[in-house]
Formats: C-alpha cells, sequence, structure tokens
C-alpha cells in the first residue's frame, strides 16, 4: 500500500466515504450491529447532516423526506431494523425519489450480534427494488456510489445489502472522485407520484413494472454483474462474500459474479449455464437465487450441498462441494466457555441482582447489554424477542393470566430500546390498563452497540448537547400515576422500588439511573475500587452471585481454611481485583461481614 | 510472495487485540502486501472469546482463516490459545501471553482454571512460546502495553523490519502512549529474537 490515495479501512469506513463521495447530504440511521460504524463514521465527514433517529422506520423516513426535497440521502440499519422500516420502504417502491435514495441492510449471518438470521434480498424481491451487493470493502465503496446513481437515474429507492464480513472487515480502499446529485434542492409539489392514495398508487404501481423491465436490462448489461471466465467443467454463480470463499476454493472455475443481487439477468445466467457442465450456486443463507434460477427453467445445484444456516467460508465452500477435500484437523480443546458478561460495576446488575431473587415473577426482557442478565449466575430473563417486546409481552401476559399474574410481571427495557419501539408499548399498557410493572434501565446510553447517543442522553451524534426527552416526565403525561426512579447501585432501595411496584394495583414504572461504566464520565473519572479483607470474609458467597467480573472465588480445603485461619467448614473465600473494580459499590451493599471496603477506608 | 499468510489473534474482549492486529496489519501493508482482516464488535466484545483473522499475500480474497491454515496463533490469554487449536497445522507458530482471566464459571468458583491448555497444543508438537506480556508490559511503565509486547514478540516471525513497526506506532498511536509502546516492542521482540 505504497500510494497515498489507497487507505485501510473496514468495510463500513469506505462505506461511509463512499457515501460522501457521492454527495450525500442528509443521513439517518439507528445503530445495530453489524451497521453501526457506517453513521459513527460519516458523522465525521463535512457538508453531511448526520442523525441517530429513535428507530429505523423513523430514520428512512427522514431519508425519504430528504429525498423529496431533492438531494441525495442515506438510511442505515441492521437487518432486523428493516423489519421495523418495512412500512415505509414497501411504499416509497412506489413514490420513487428525487435525490438518490439508498438504504443500507446490514445482515448478520451466523448471528454474531443479532436475534435472528433473516435474509433481506428476500426484501428486494418483495419490495420490488433493486438490491446490490458488494463482496468487500472497497468494491462496497464504489458500488454504493453507483447505488446513487441508478437510484436517480431509474427513479427508485435502492436497497444496499451487506454482511458482518463486509462491515467489520478491513481492506485496502481508494479514495474517489467526488459525485453530486444531478436533481436540484427544493420544495417540488408532484403529487401524482408522492401522495399515495389507492388512485394514485394504482398508476405508481404500474411505473413500478415498467421500472423493473429498465433494471432488468441493466442487470443484463454487464454493469454490475461480470463473467470471470476459468474451466467450465463447474461453473459458479455467486455473490456478496461467498464469492470470495468460491475464489478461494475454487481459482480456476468459471465464475458469474452478481453485484446486483435483484433482478437477475435472465438471459446472462440462461447463457451462462448453457456454457457450464456443471451449475453451483453459492449464497450464504437463503436460496434466494437459487430458486430464482431455478424459476427460469435452468438445472443446478445450490442448497443441496451448501448449508442453509450460519455463515459460510472457504473450507465450507470447498468441502460441501468436493467432501472428500476435507482436512484432517486437530480436534477441539475442552475448554471452559467464554461468554461476554456485564461489565464491573454496571448499573444493570443492580437490577438483575434483585430480580433474580424474585423466583415467581416473569421477566420479561428486551435487547441490549441487559439482555446478558439471562446468563449466569443472574438467570434472571424469562423471554427476550425483538425490541420494545419487553413491555407488550408482559401486558399480554397479564391479560391472559388475570388474577394469577398480579405482582409477578415485570419488563425490563433499556432507554434506547424505549425510546425506539417501548413507548408505543407504554402507552398500550396505559391505555388497557395493564397490571405488569416496567422497569426502565436508563444508563443514558444505547451501551450494546458501543455507547451511542439516544434521544435521552443529551447529545446528539456528533456528541453535541441536543434536546434530551426527560423519562420520567414523559411516563407520567403519557398517565403512569407511579413513577420511580433510584440508583441501581443502591442494592436494597432498589429492591424497595420493585416490591412496591409489584405490590400496587396499577401499571407502574421504575426508572434505574446510573450511567453506563464505559462513558467517559465514568472511565476518566478518578479509580476508586473497593477492596476484600479477605480475613473477614466468611465464605457466604452473596457478593460473588452478582456475577460481576472483578470478584473471583477462591475456594479451599478444609485444611487450607485452617492453616489461613478461617472455620474448617468454610468452603473459599472472595477477592475483588481492584484494576477491575470500578467501584461501583453493589458488593459492598451486599456483604454482611464487613470484607469489602472502599480502598483507603 | 505466493501462498498467502494468516495471523489468528485470540484473547478476551478489551484486551487491546484490534490495535495489535492494526500495527501487525499496517506492517504487512507498507511490505507491499494485500491484506485482509476480520474483526469482531458488538456483544462479543463485553468480556467474551474474540479473535482478530489477518490474512495477508499477492492478492487475499477471504478475510477468514481456514480452519488448519492458521499459520500464526498469536493469544492474549493462556487458555484462549487451546480454543483455536483447530485452526493450526504442524508448523504453526504459537505464541501465547500467560496472563489467565478467568471465565465465569472459574470466577464463580464452579471449576478450575484450566492451567495446562496449552498441553493440547504441545502435545500435537507445536511449539509454544509463552510470553509474560502482562510483567513486561509493566516494567514498560503501562499494564495496558501487553498488547504491543506481543507485536513485538511476533515481530520476529515476519520479514519486516523493526524500523517499520516503528513508523506505525509513531504515527498510529495516540502520541501519550507512543513512549510505552516502543518500549513495550522492543521488550517484546527480545524474547523471540
Ligand atoms: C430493530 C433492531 N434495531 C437495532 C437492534 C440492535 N440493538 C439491539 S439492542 C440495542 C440498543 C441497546 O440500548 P439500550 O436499550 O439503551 O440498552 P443498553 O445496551 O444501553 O443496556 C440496539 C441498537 C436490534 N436488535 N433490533
Ligand atoms: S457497556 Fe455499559 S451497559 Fe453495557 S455491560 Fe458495560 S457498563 Fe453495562
Ligand atoms: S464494587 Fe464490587 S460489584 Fe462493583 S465493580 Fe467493584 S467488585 Fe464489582
Amino acid at each position: 500500500m505504497t500510494d497515498e490515495s489507497s487507505l485501510w479501512m473496514s468495510g463500513n469506513e469506505a462505506i461511509a466515504m463512499g457515501a460522501y463521495e457521492a454527495g450525500v447530504k442528509v443521513a439517518s440511521g439507528y445503530p445495530g450491529t453489524p451497521s453501526t460504524e457506517i453513521m459513527e463514521n460519516l458523522s465525521k465527514y463535512e457538508g453531511v447532516y448526520t442523525e441517530w433517529a429513535p428507530n429505523e422506520k423513523v430514520g428512512l423516513e427522514v431519508a425519504i423526506g430528504a429525498s423529496f426535497a431533492g438531494v441525495r440521502a442515506l438510511a442505515t440499519m441492521k437487518h432486523v431494523g428493516v423489519n421495523v422500516a418495512a412500512d415505509p420502504l414497501f411504499t416509497v417502491s412506489y413514490t420513487g425519489v428525487r435525490g438518490g435514495l439508498v438504504i443500507i441492510t446490514a445482515d448478520d449471518p451466523e448471528m454474531h450480534s443479532s436475534q435472528n438470521e433473516q435474509d433481506n434480498r428476500n426484501y428486494a424481491y418483495a419490495a420490488k427494488l433493486p438490491m446490490l451487493e458488494p463482496s468487500d470493502p472497497a468494491e462496497a465503496k464504489e458500488m454504493l456510489k453507483e447505488a446513487f446513481e441508478l437510484s436517480e437515474r431509474l427513479d427508485t429507492p435502492v436497497l444496499f445489502r451487506i454482511t458482518t464480513r463486509i462491515a467489520h472487515v478491513k481492506g485496502i480502499v481508494t479514495k474517489g472522485e467526488m459525485l453530486s446529485s444531478k436533481v436540484e434542492c427544493g420544495i417540488e409539489k408532484s403529487p401524482a407520484k408522492f401522495v399515495m392514495l389507492p388512485a394514485l398508487a394504482r398508476n405508481r404501481r404500474k411505473v413500478v413494472e415498467e421500472r423493473m423491465i429498465e433494471l432488468v436490462k441493466i442487470a443484463e448489461s454487464g454493469e454490475y454483474n461480470r463473467i470471470e471466465d476459468g474451466d467450465r467443467k463447474r461453473g459458479f454463480i455467486t455473490a456478496g462474500v461467498a464469492y470470495l470463499y468460491v475464489k478461494e476454493a475454487f481459482p480456476d472455475a468459471a465464475v458469474l459474479k452478481l453485484g446486483m443481487c435483484w433482478p437477475l439477468p435472465e438471459n446472462e445466467i440462461k447463457a451462462f449455464a448453457a456454457t457450464v457442465d456443471e451449475l453451483i450456486i453459492v449464497e450464504e443463507l437463503d436460496p434466494f437465487l437459487e430458486h430464482h434460477i431455478k424459476a427460469m427453467g435452468v438445472e443446478c445445484h445450490g442448497k443441496d450441498c451448501i448449508p442453509n444456516q450460519g455463515e459460510l467460508n472457504t473450507s465450507i465452500v470447498r468441502t460441501s462441494i468436493d467432501p472428500d477435500s476435507a482436512p484432517e484437523l486437530f480436534a477441539p480443546a475442552e475448554l471452559p466457555m467464554r461468554p461476554p458478561n456485564m461489565c464491573a460495576g454496571c448499573p444493570h446488575r443492580g437490577v438483575f441482582y434483585n430480580l433474580s431473587k424474585m423466583k415467581d415473577v416473569f421477566v420479561s426482557g428486551d435487547i441490549g447489554c441487559y439482555t446478558l442478565g439471562f446468563l449466569p449466575p443472574l438467570s434472571a430473563m424469562d423471554s427476550c424477542v425483538c425490541m420494545g417486546a419487553s413491555v407488550t409481552i408482559a401486558h399480554g401476559m397479564a391479560k391472559a393470566l388475570g388474577d394469577a399474574g398480579k405482582g409477578k410481571l415485570i419488563s425490563v427495557i433499556g432507554d434506547s430500546t424505549f425510546m425506539h419501539t417501548g413507548i408505543n408499548g407504554l402507552i398500550n399498557s396505559v391505555y388497557n390498563d395493564s397490571t405488569s410493572v416496567l422497569v426502565i434501565l436508563d444508563n443514558r446510553i444505547t451501551a450494546m452497540t458501543g455507547q451511542q447517543n439516544n434521544p435521552a442522553s443529551g447529545c446528539n451524534i456528533k456528541g453535541e448537547a441536543a434536546n434530551a426527552i426527560n423519562i420520567e416526565k414523559l411516563c407520567k403525561a403519557v398517565g403512569v400515576k407511579h413513577v420511580e426512579v433510584v440508583d441501581p447501585h443502591d442494592i436494597k432501595a432498589c429492591k424497595t422500588a420493585l416490591k412496591k411496584a409489584l405490590e400496587l394495583d396499577e401499571y407502574a414504572v421504575v426508572i434505574s439511573r446510573a450511567p453506563c461504566v464505559l462513558l467517559p464520565e465514568i472511565k476518566n473519572a478518578e479509580h476508586n475500587p473497593y477492596l476484600t479483607t479477605t480475613e473477614n470474609c466468611q465464605g457466604c458467597g452473596t457478593c460473588v452471585k452478582l456475577g460481576c467480573p472483578a470478584i473471583s472465588w477462591t475456594p479451599m480445603t478444609k485444611d487450607e481454611a485452617v492453616a489461613k485461619g478461617y472455620k474448617e467448614k468454610q468452603k473459599g473465600y472472595a477477592v475483588i481485583n481492584e484494576v477491575q473494580c470500578n467501584g461501583c459499590g453493589q458488593c459492598f451493599a451486599l456483604c454482611k461481614f464487613d470484607a469489602i471496603n472502599r480502598k483507603g477506608e | 510472495m505466493s501462498t498467502t499468510g494468516n495471523i489468528l489473534f485470540s484473547g478476551v474482549g478489551g484486551q487491546g487485540i484490534l490495535l495489535a492486529s492494526e500495527i501487525t496489519a499496517y506492517a504487512l501493508l507498507s511490505a507491499g502486501y494485500d491484506a485482509k482482516k476480520s474483526e469482531v464488535h458488538g456483544m462479543a466484545q463485553r468480556g467474551g472469546s474474540v479473535t482478530a483473522q489477518l490474512r495477508y499475500g499477492k492478492k487475499v480474497y477471504s478475510p477468514l482463516i481456514e480452519p488448519g491454515k492458521a499459520d500464526i496463533l498469536v493469544s492474549f490469554e493462556l487458555m484462549e490459545t487451546a480454543r483455536y487449536l483447530p485452526y493450526l497445522h504442524k508448523e504453526s507458530r504459537v505464541l501465547v501471553n500467560s496472563q489467565q482471566i478467568k471465565p465465569p464459571a472459574v470466577a464463580n468458583g464452579q471449576i478450575a482454571y484450566p492451567v495446562n491448555a496449552l498441553d493440547s497444543i504441545t502435545d500435537q508438537g507445536i511449539d509454544v512460546v509463552v510470553v509474560d506480556a502482562f510483567d513486561i508490559a509493566q516494567e514498560a511503565g503501562e499494564v495496558k502495553a501487553a498488547n504491543v509486547v506481543m507485536v513485538g514478540a511476533m515481530s520476529t516471525f515476519l520479514p519486516m523490519a523493526v524500523s517499520v513497526y516503528e513508523e506505525i506506532i509513531n504515527t498510529r498511536v495516540p502520541e501519550r502512549f507512543r513512549e510505552v509502546n516502543l518500549k513495550a516492542f522492543a521488550a517484546g521482540r527480545k524474547i523471540t529474537d
């Protein structure tokens, strides 16, 4: 990498640069792995307005508005975010655009950080939109720029699909030329295009089909799809990262690489198929290409050999096709698992410790760092479906159970998730008189995806001061009478607040408020840890049940216990790792034997 | 170089694997290689097992190392080394930071830390170099520089000169950490030199 214009970048950094070079003026998104860093990086470029939206539907609609005003606009989200944004998506397909509009869906095969593994290529088919799919960071940047050109050329929103192994892969990327929109920014009224009443929508419906015919012509033109010549005994059709694995597993084979995975170039596919002895479709997740190619009457292999779950890689592709090529590998060593855990001093732990003691309560959970409260030793989450669902599932259970559910239903939701779609559930719970309790875990930030600001944080995407939604006032305004704010590090106060809320005969909200320890205000604060006075430890194990990574248990045999001056029956003692401890005081609050104290006290 | 080299970094979220793999990647790039690197972001970074996979060569397609093809494994935590045994081959070179970070089941006292975890690798005839990176970094003035100690120790396995790494540390690491990192790199390199 010798020349100046070459940069070492992740896919998401490259996409941000591509958006900048494409002349994007407005970008809105909601964080979600693996999409988050696109907006984070784009917010650093001059001349682009960027924002975190409270959810993906809002984000997409903001981008649609910007496009209607005649500028290039981008919406970013993770794959499940498209479910939330699907309503505007399907209709903006009808309206078309003014300024170029691109929607990035970041899919997560293997579910590295997701609750499902949906294949969003299906959205392109369902919403009748073109979808581009790059294979690596360099291609992602170039292709994104082309996506904006295509959007304006054909008056269509363009879906742009990446996966984890593009978003979070680094590669060499080259700086490119700056483009700009061909459209003029300004108010332009075109009701026939923008007002989707039935009569007008029926007209646009026709336009969508005409556009699809044009898109197929572009697909056939070779602008996005290319044939890499090679051995024709076996030919491959592939797209996205799967292309990379095919190139490594079968370097000599002929390949039709699809950069546009919808619509498909039927003629080109048929022509390619006719020149190879055996055609194999290699794609991650669903048999999307395979089904559509088979529907063309083309014979091919696909999911009969390639797995339809999880990520692919070179060796999976090679051995699925040539099982005899499987290499002999060293057997895996047997090791304890190392799942992720909430940080030392995480405020969520104080709430989940209390919930872990309420064995007959059903904890309707949600998505965020606090989902880790599901893991032992806390094991205090009983369901987790999608963002916002904690509130609504608890309400549904309350209605189903009637009196049997009274005092036994708690939903827990993070501040960002509450802003995302929790609010709607809250309104429903108040309106329809729920008897469950809602705990809002307000750590001031969207932590799980890497500390992004949200509408309750008081800062915007750039970290500048912004209006902050006051969560307790919001709850009260909606009609919740009992709203109590507690400090989760104060374990006892937290317990009292939860018990009180459960005993009420009405919908109640408890707001657990303390900042995430990865926020600068905590990280840069003076390190003020707690320490164990091990000779005072009676081995009760209470602090260990918090599951704080800074606390560990040292087991002892009877002899060791006696030698160390403990009672013979004491099985071990707890030790705090001073470097790791963030001084939250939760374990201090629990210790009855004066074995835990602030350093120097 | 016609074949592709594969370096696997392993450890626990928060140990500075990203910076270590970045320095190594920049060094390979300045030597004229193509490269790709896969990182782990999101949930797993909260103290879970993490890896970074770095591949380099004339032209690199896949960002993922195939099982059995890691030429170098640099592990930042003792037992995490053994987790990637299926990625190794007979000639793999393995560098291990001797630091032990207890996984939850060990911290809770349910099970003991697998102190002999490296045996599963040496039993296969693979050479393992253990580095007390934590202590060395502490001596250099900053325990957080243990990751750069490991980069230094690994640098003798790769063809780039010391000056290449120094240049990268001087340009890519925030100024207040440069000195410590240069020291940490040199101390690490001494171990395998
Ligand atoms: C529809 C959708 N969008 C985005 C995500 C990714 N995601 C999961 S949880 C979360 C927010 C977590 O923030 P918060 O609720 O404040 O909890 P914290 O992590 O701070 O504890 C995000 C962005 C998702 N799972 N689903
Ligand atoms: S990042 Fe913040 S919210 Fe997430 S586990 Fe750590 S302290 Fe808790
Ligand atoms: S005070 Fe106790 S619970 Fe809090 S971080 Fe330190 S060791 Fe963990």
